[in-house]
């Protein structure tokens, strides 16, 4: 389709980009071994000498932390590095000369680039903790499948719904990034708020109970907590299809506010120059 | 000049260069400060919820904790050079200049980039440490600080030798590498908890090969007074920070390799 | 005396190769070609103290490769380099301390400083005497007319005054060699002008060694006694401007319209003769 080429073209240059680099990509995949290595052994202390019986179980902790591994791309990190590389060198400006829709380029870039990483990484990441672990009789350490066909299907509404959510707030980033012509602080800000808030550094449900109903219905839960409880079952039903909703509805906030503010900026930026 | 007054110098002149942006720096050591609380906010929770892990009590684990953070932070603030050397140096072709001036290429990146916002994950060490000291109703006194500075000296030695290895990896990739985030995080992140919760083999890689338990574990439990349940001998404690140090002749030798293969193949 | 002695030089490099597209990526995964560029196949030249060499040929020639090993940075594949007595990439940083080299469009300078503070550091990473070294910096400031830029952060000031800055900042520790490459390249013509008649100075007045590769022929007009053209990583000519015009007069017959033929004409013409085009 005629309309959506320069999108297209923006999602695969940035996949096309990704695969050159080799030998980074391996690495990266050695690094998120690592990780969920020493992050499952720990776990594995703590419910083997446990008293309590813990909202999650330790089967479902392991494969969550492996899914979160595999899909770490798919996190809103940073801005994404060719805008702050305009913003740096002063060629942002550019960006408003081409007759397409600016919020929607960058979105489709941001999602090509997330997509990009990712798709390698969770495949890679899959063979490791999925295939090979079990094979080696580590089973009990490694990415088991859904426990119900009706979960598998659920995290496949859920997944792109990650993407989406993510791109949104990528955008957030990206739109920072040109309006305070500075990228470091801005991405330096994030992540930990990333880590915590999503997920990604423990499953929401291991913090204190009381602050469950909080952290569930944050932006940042859509990002690993939703998505990977699904998966796992430890998120079922009613309550999953509520974090589905919330993904949606998040991202729909999220852009909207992107796009907003985005036109503010540009207008400044046209003002101003570029 | 010799290299300790250049060292200075170019501190001077980097620190000057951000606090030209004064609030971007205030931003970016808030971020760091930030980002380090929350692996301190991963063990809270687990702690809150299950109340100990193999016999070992939240101040345990902060108080490793506290001195690796600590540790690496200091090698961090000297190291940034190493870091970005794939991308801001070779990529760019910005080695050559390097390799331009009279000094050593090393010398040159530690000079290079001495970040301010390094001072966040310091002060969470400091902070992690304090809160470990009260939790455990720790005692400090002269023979405890000795061995506390020297594990961090040590401690500072290996992440700065791991830095290193990640600085001459580039030579071979060209992108600053991912992969040596996980020795270095990921060796705070895994030097955190006692090594007795470890599987074996793991525990072997943290003490022979990248040995974080020789700058973390083993001397901290000679400043808590406490046997090492895994049973290595009581004297042996103090002295394991000096892998740390074995761990940075090492990585010199790569790096030495690195740079010869650049100025043998170009860029 | 000589300053400078290159003989046989050679070097080639391998380069990655890659199918294009998305599958041809996708195969680079898995498999690499690498394809062997022989960039400079024994190159030979002395220069003496006080020369003035302009250094050209087409993109990809073996100009940069050339710079490179003499500078100390980059390793012969064969041959023999000698600068000053010193072989360049075996006593790097005893070489590097006498030579200064200034690359186009590229700065030294450290970006946030302002232009004395980078001065300043200089100094210190070369070791330069203080004294010595206020001496040195107010001639260069005064000669390239830099007073109102020093107390400048580097990243506000435009092309030609950063070229400026380079090139004063390459002198500072005096050395008595200096590798130009493509110094005006992007520059307006008054900072052409100006880095013209500093190098011409520099050279005629201290007799320090230049070795100036350029694609402006005009920059070659203006300041090179003596040529030398390099082409698929050989030696092509060697000599004066205009025994170069007079060979090629001399290798394509006599034609009616070429007694003042413009400079970049003779150069194309000479390349074109040798099958030195862009590699």
């Amino acid at each position: 389709m005629e309309l959506a080429r320069p999108y297209t073209a923006a999602f695969a240059s940035r996949f096309l980009l990704m695969l050159q680099y080799r030998a980074a990509a391996f690495a990266g995949f050695l690094t998120q071994c690592w990780w969920g290595g020493i992050k499952v052994m720990v776990y594995a202390a703590f419910f083997r000498g446990a008293t309590v019986t813990a909202p999650i179980t330790l089967s479902q902790v392991i494969t969550y932390t492996w899914l979160a591994q595999a899909f770490l791309a798919l996190a809103p990190w940073g801005c994404d590095p060719d805008v702050a590389l305009a913003v740096r060198n002063g060629s942002v400006g550019y960006d408003r000369l081409r007759p397409v829709d600016n919020y929607g380029l960058w979105y489709a870039r941001a999602a090509g680039w997330m997509t990009s990483r990712a798709i390698p990484r969770a495949a890679l990441m899959f063979l490791f903790a999925g295939v090979a672990l079990p094979l080696a009789g580590l089973a009990d350490w490694s990415w088991a499948p859904p426990p119900s066909v009706a979960q598998a299907l659920l995290f496949a509404v859920s997944l792109p719904f990650v993407v989406t959510l993510s791109s949104a707030m990528v955008m957030l980033l990206n739109i920072a990034v040109v309006a305070i012509l500075n990228d470091r602080g801005v991405n330096s800000l994030l992540s930990p708020l990333v880590i915590v808030f999503s997920g990604n550094l423990i499953p929401l449900t291991i913090f204190p109970d009381w602050m469950h109903v909080a952290l569930f219905v944050q932006p940042f839960a859509g990002l690993v907590d939703i998505p990977f409880r699904i998966y796992t079952g430890n998120l079922t039903g009613g309550a999953a299809w509520a974090g589905i909703a919330l993904q949606a509805l998040w991202t729909i906030v999220i852009v909207a506010l992107g796009r907003a503010w985005m036109a503010r900026v540009m207008r400044r930026l046209a003002m101003q120059g570029g | 000049m010799n290299a300790a007054a250049l060292l200075r110098r170019y501190c001077a002149a980097s620190l000057r260069a951000q606090m030209q942006y004064p609030v971007n720096a205030m931003l970016l050591a808030t971020g760091q400060f930030w980002a380090t609380v929350v692996d301190i906010a991963a063990i809270w929770a687990l702690f809150h919820r299950f109340g100990a892990v193999d016999g070992w009590r939240f101040g345990d684990v902060a108080m490793f904790f506290g001195l690796v953070s600590i540790s690496f932070s200091i090698a961090d603030f000297f190291t940034r050079g190493f870091d970005v050397l794939g991308t801001e140096f070779i990529k760019t072709g910005a080695f050559d200049r390097i390799l331009l001036r009279p000094r050593t290429a090393t010398l040159q990146l530690i000079g290079h980039d001495f970040r301010l916002s390094r001072a966040g994950r310091f002060l969470q060490g400091v902070a992690v440490t304090a809160i470990a000291t009260s939790s455990l109703h720790f005692q400090w006194d002269a023979a405890s600080l000795a061995l506390a500075t020297w594990t961090i000296a040590g401690g500072v030695a290996l992440f700065f030798g791991l830095m290193v290895f990640q600085g001459a990896l580039a030579f071979w990739t060209t992108e600053s590498l991912e992969a040596m985030n996980l020795l270095t995080y990921g060796g705070v992140q895994a030097a955190q908890f006692p090594l007795s919760i470890y599987e074996r083999w793991f525990r072997s890689f943290l003490i022979f090969v990248v040995p974080i338990g020789c700058v973390a574990y083993f001397p901290v439990l000679a400043i808590l007074g406490k046997p090492d349940p895994l049973g290595a001998p009581d004297w042996l404690l103090p002295l394991t920070p000096l892998a740390g140090f074995a761990f940075l002749g090492v990585s010199f030798i790569a790096w030495r390799a690195g740079v010869s293969k650049y100025t043998s193949t170009g860029s | 005396m000589t300053h400078i002695v290159v003989e046989e030089l050679a070097k080639s490099y391998r380069v990655a190769e890659r199918d294009p597209g998305v599958f041809g990526a996708l195969k680079g995964l898995v498999r690499r070609r690498t394809r062997t560029i022989e960039a400079l196949q024994g190159v030979s030249f002395t220069l003496e103290r006080g020369e003035l060499l302009g250094f050209i040929g087409p993109n990809g020639a073996g100009k940069s490769t050339t710079i490179k090993i003499l500078s100390g940075i980059l390793e012969p594949d064969a041959g023999r380099v000698e600068v000053d007595g010193l072989v360049p990439h075996a006593d790097r940083i005893k070489h590097v301390a006498r030579i200064g080299v200034v690359f186009g469009q590229r700065t030294q300078l450290w970006w946030d400083l302002p232009v004395v503070d980078g001065f300043e550091l200089l100094r210190d990473i070369y070791r330069v005497d203080r004294a010595a070294y206020a001496r040195t910096r107010d001639e260069l400031v005064a000669m390239l007319r830099l007073e109102r830029l020093l107390d400048q952060p580097v990243r506000q000031l435009s092309l030609g005054q950063r070229m400026r800055a380079e090139i004063a900042a390459a002198l500072l520790h005096e050395p008595r060699i200096l590798f130009l490459d493509e110094p005006t390249i992007g520059l307006d013509a008054p900072s052409k002008l100006a880095v013209r008649e500093f190098v011409k100075r520099l050279n005629r007045e201290r007799g320090v060694t230049v070795l100036l590769t350029t694609h402006d022929m005009h920059d070659i007009e203006a300041l090179a006694e003596r040529v030398i053209v390099i082409g698929h990583g050989r030696v092509l000519a060697d000599g004066t401007f205009n025994a170069l015009r007079a060979r090629i007069a001399a290798e394509q017959g006599p034609d009616d319209t070429d007694d003042q033929l413009p400079i970049e004409q003779v150069i194309a013409r000479f390349y074109h003769l040798h099958g030195a085009t862009e590699a």
